[in-house]
C-alpha cells in the first residue's frame, strides 16, 4: 500500500501569537509538526505495518518545514518530500490543497492520504476535505478507528453526537482525531535515518501547475480584545462559609 | 573547533527531552514520594535508545556517540534524578562493561535482551560493606572454579537496579594472594540459585531508584560468565568508571538546570517590597551564579565525552566533569531552594528533591575526594 501523511510545520503551541504590523507573528517561537499531525502519522505507519508498502511524509512550507518532515521520519516514515515554492507565500487553504493534491498525483498511485483533524495556528480544518475534492476521492474526516480490507477502508468518525462508522473504497483522504491513539516517539533508527536524509524540494514547475488564485483575503489582521482579568480570595472560616460565597459569587456573575 | 551539536545530535536532544517532558518529568514528585521505580516510562525508551546507549547496533543497541549518551542522561537528569541515575547505571556500569569486554556470545544473551527493552535492566556490583573508594584492597567476594562453574561467596553493598535487574556484573577475588590482577568480573544472573537481593536501601534521595545490599552464597555460574579477562577486572572497573563518571556528570548537569529553572520561574511570580524578587540583586546573583556554572559543567562534560569518542585519553577530564559538576549542582540546587524562600523547603516545590537527589551525585562512582586524587596524580606523578 503507498501511503501518503501531509503535514504542516506550525509554531509551538506555547507560543504567543500576535498580529503585527498587519502580520502573524509568533516571536522566536520554536516551529515544530502539528501536533495532530503526529496523529495522521501514527495512522499511516500503522496502515502500513498491517499491510505492507510504504509512508511518504509531504509538507508544503519554507525550507524549514524540512524539520518537521525530519520528526516524521524519525517516526518511522520511509520518505519525505517538501513542496516549496515562493508563489506559495501565503496561500489559502483552498490553494494548499490544489498544491497537495498536485504532489499526491504526482507521488501516484497513492492509495491513502492522511492528515491531522486541523493545524493549530490556522485552525481551519477543511484542507483535508478541500483535498479530496480535488483529487475527486471519498472523505473520511474525523477518523478514531480506522480499518482497510483489501480496496475498502471503514471509519469510525468522532463526531459530536457519538460515533459513526463510514466506509469508502480507496483511493480515499483520511483525517485523524485524536481518539485515535497516541502517536510513537521517534526511534533512535529513525533519527538517525532523518538526520541524514536528503529531502527532496519540488516546485510548482516540478508539480506542472501554476500558483493558485487566492479565494479567501485577509483585508486586516488585528489582536482579540485583551479581557481585564482581575483575581479575588474568597475566604472564610470553613469549607462550607468558602462553597456559599463562592456559589453566591457565581450567581451573582450569571457565570451559572 | 566545533561547538555545534551536529544534525543527529541536535534531532537526539529534542527526542529525549520531549520524551523525558511527557512520560518521566510530571511523575518525578511520585516517584520520590512512593519509593515506586518508573518503569512505565522506562518500557517505553526502548525504541528511542535510551535502554541501549553503548550496546552495538546489531545486539539491538542504540550504540550511539559518547555526547549523545551524555545528553540523554542530563535530559533523564533533568526530568527525575532516580529514574536518570537507574538509567545511567543500566548503561554506563551494567552495559558497558559486556559491550566493552564481553564475547559475542555475552553480547546475544545478556546485552540484547537488556538493551532493547525486552528485558529488565543490567547492574553493576563493586562496593562492599568494607571496600568502596579501595576496591583493590578491600574486596573479599570471591569466586572460586569449581568444575565447569564459578562458585561465588560474599557480600556486596549499594548495588543500583539489583532488584530490577536481569544480571549483575559482580567484581570478584579470583587470586587470592591479592594485588592488582587478583580480581575478576563475572556476570550473574539475577535468578541463580544462592543469591539474595535485601530490600531496598533506605535513603535520603534518588529513593525511586533502588539500591541493594546483595549476598552470594555458593552461587554458581558457568565458567563462561566470566567477563573479559581473568584478572583483569580491576583495570576493567576503572575504565567503566572513567565513562561512568562523564554519566554522572551529565546526571549532576541535568538536576542543577532543573533546579535553576524552577529558581528562575519562581523569581518572577513572587514578590517582595513592591517588586518581583528576580528584581533583587542579591536573587540576580545567585542565578547568574547557577547559570554560569551550569554553562562551564555542561561543556566540561561534552569535552570529556567528546574525547572519549575520539578514542583519546579522557581520564582526567571525566574526573574532572564529574567533580566539577557534582558538586556546582549541590550549591545550584542549594540556591535554588533559598530563591524559593521557605517553600524551597516544602515538598510542594520541586527544589527539595533535586538537592536531595543531587546530594548523592559526590560520592557513587567515586568520590569527590577520590577523583581529586585521580586529577592531581596527572599533574604529580
Ligand atoms: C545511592 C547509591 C548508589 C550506589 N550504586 C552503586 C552501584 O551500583 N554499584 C557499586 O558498586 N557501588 C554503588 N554505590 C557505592 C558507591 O560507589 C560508594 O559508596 C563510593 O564508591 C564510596 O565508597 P564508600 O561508601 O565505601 O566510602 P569510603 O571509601 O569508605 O569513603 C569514606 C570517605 O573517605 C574518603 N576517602 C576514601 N579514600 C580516601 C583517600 N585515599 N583519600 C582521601 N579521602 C578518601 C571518601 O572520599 C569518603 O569521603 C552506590 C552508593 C550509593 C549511596
Amino acid at each position: 500500500m503507498k501511503i501518503v501523511a501531509c503535514i504542516k510545520q506550525v509554531p509551538d503551541s506555547a507560543a504567543k501569537v500576535v498580529a503585527q504590523d498587519g502580520q502573524v507573528s509568533w516571536g522566536d517561537a520554536p516551529l515544530v509538526i502539528n501536533p495532530w499531525d503526529e496523529f495522521a502519522v501514527e495512522a499511516a505507519l500503522q496502515q502500513k505495518e498491517a499491510h505492507g508498502g510504504e509512508v511518504i511524509a509531504v509538507s508544503m512550507g519554507g525550507e524549514s518545514a524540512k524539520e518537521a518532515l525530519k520528526h516524521a521520519l524519525a517516526m518511522g516514515c520511509d520518505s519525505a518530500i517538501l513542496v516549496s515554492d515562493p508563489a506559495l507565500a501565503g496561500v489559502d487553504t483552498q490553494g494548499t490543497a490544489k498544491v497537495l493534491a498536485a504532489a499526491i498525483q504526482k507521488v501516484g498511485g497513492v492509495d491513502l492520504a492522511f492528515f491531522g483533524r486541523q493545524a493549530i495556528d490556522g485552525d481551519a480544518g477543511i484542507t483535508p476535505a478541500q483535498t479530496a475534492r480535488v483529487l475527486g476521492w471519498p472523505m473520511l474526516g474525523l477518523s478514531a478507528v480506522i480499518k482497510v480490507d483489501g480496496g475498502k477502508v471503514t471509519v469510525e468518525r468522532s463526531i459530536e453526537e457519538g460515533r459513526q462508522t463510514v466506509s469508502a473504497e480507496a483511493p480515499a483522504v483520511l483525517s485523524v482525531v485524536k481518539d485515535f491513539g497516541e502517536p510513537r516517539y521517534p526511534s533512535f533508527m529513525g533519527i538517525r535515518k532523518a538526520s541524514r536524509a536528503d529531502i527532496p524540494a519540488w516546485t510548482l514547475a516540478d508539480l506542472g501547475i501554476s500558483a493558485p488564485a487566492p479565494v479567501v483575503a485577509w483585508p486586516e489582521l488585528m489582536n482579540p480584545p485583551s479581557r481585564e482579568v482581575a483575581c479575588e480570595f474568597i475566604t472564610g472560616g470553613s469549607p462550607a462559609e468558602i462553597a456559599e460565597k463562592l456559589a453566591d459569587k457565581i450567581i451573582a456573575e450569571k457565570v451559572l | 573547533m566545533d561547538f555545534d551539536l551536529n544534525g543527529e545530535q541536535r534531532m537526539w536532544q529534542k527526542a529525549v527531552h520531549d520524551f523525558v517532558a511527557a512520560e518521566v518529568k510530571p511523575k518525578a514528585r511520585e516517584v520520590d514520594e512512593t519509593a515506586e521505580f518508573n518503569w512505565a516510562a522506562v518500557k517505553k525508551m526502548g525504541p528511542l535508545g535510551l535502554l541501549g546507549l553503548n550496546a552495538p547496533e546489531e545486539f539491538g543497541g542504540a550504540g550511539v556517540d559518547a555526547v549523545s549518551a551524555a545528553i540523554a542522561i542530563e535530559e533523564l537528569g533533568w526530568g527525575c534524578g532516580s529514574t536518570a541515575l537507574a538509567i545511567a547505571a543500566h548503561n554506563g556500569l551494567g552495559s558497558a562493561p559486556i559491550a566493552r569486554f564481553g564475547s559475542e556470545a555475552q553480547k546475544k544473551k545478556f546485552l540484547e535482551p537488556v538493551a532493547t527493552g525486552r528485558g529488565k535492566l543490567a547492574a553493576l556490583a563493586l562496593t562492599e560493606p568494607g571496600a568502596g573508594s579501595d576496591l583493590q584492597g578491600g574486596v573479599t567476594t570471591k569466586a572460586v572454579k569449581d568444575g565447569d562453574e564459578w562458585a561465588i561467596n560474599g557480600t556486596k553493598m549499594w548495588c543500583t537496579n539489583a532488584s530490577i535487574a536481569d544480571y549483575i556484573i559482580t567484581l570478584v577475588r579470583t587470586d587470592p594472594a591479592g594485588g592488582s590482577h587478583s580480581l575478576s568480573m563475572v556476570i550473574v544472573p539475577t535468578d541463580a540459585p544462592g543469591l539474595h537481593i535485601a530490600p531496598a536501601e533506605k535513603k535520603m534521595g534518588l529513593k525511586g531508584s533502588p539500591t541493594h545490599a546483595v549476598t552470594y552464597d555458593n552461587v554458581r555460574v558457568p565458567l563462561e560468565n566470566l567477563l573479559g579477562e581473568e584478572g583483569r577486572g580491576l583495570h576493567q572497573t576503572l575504565t567503566t568508571l572513567d565513562g561512568g563518571r562523564i554519566s554522572i556528570g551529565a546526571l549532576s548537569v541535568g538536576l542543577a538546570q532543573a533546579a535553576f529553572e524552577a529558581a528562575v520561574d519562581y523569581s518572577h511570580q513572587r514578590a517582595t517590597f513592591g517588586k518581583p524578587i528576580a528584581h533583587h540583586q542579591a536573587i540576580q546573583w545567585m542565578i547568574a551564579e547557577a547559570a554560569m556554572n551550569i554553562e562551564v559543567a555542561r561543556t566540561m562534560v561534552h569535552k570529556a565525552a567528546w574525547l572519549k569518542e575520539q578514542g583519546r585519553p579522557f581520564t582526567r577530564e571525566a574526573a574532572i566533569a564529574k567533580t566539577f559538576a557534582t558538586e556546582m549542582a549541590e550549591t545550584v540546587c542549594r540556591n535554588a531552594i533559598q530563591i524559593h524562600g521557605g517553600y524551597g523547603y516544602s515538598r510542594e516545590y520541586p527544589v527539595e528533591r533535586i538537592y536531595r537527589d543531587a546530594r548523592l551525585m559526590t560520592i557513587g562512582e567515586g568520590t569527590s575526594e577520590v577523583n581529586r586524587i585521580v586529577i592531581a596524580r596527572h599533574y604529580l606523578d
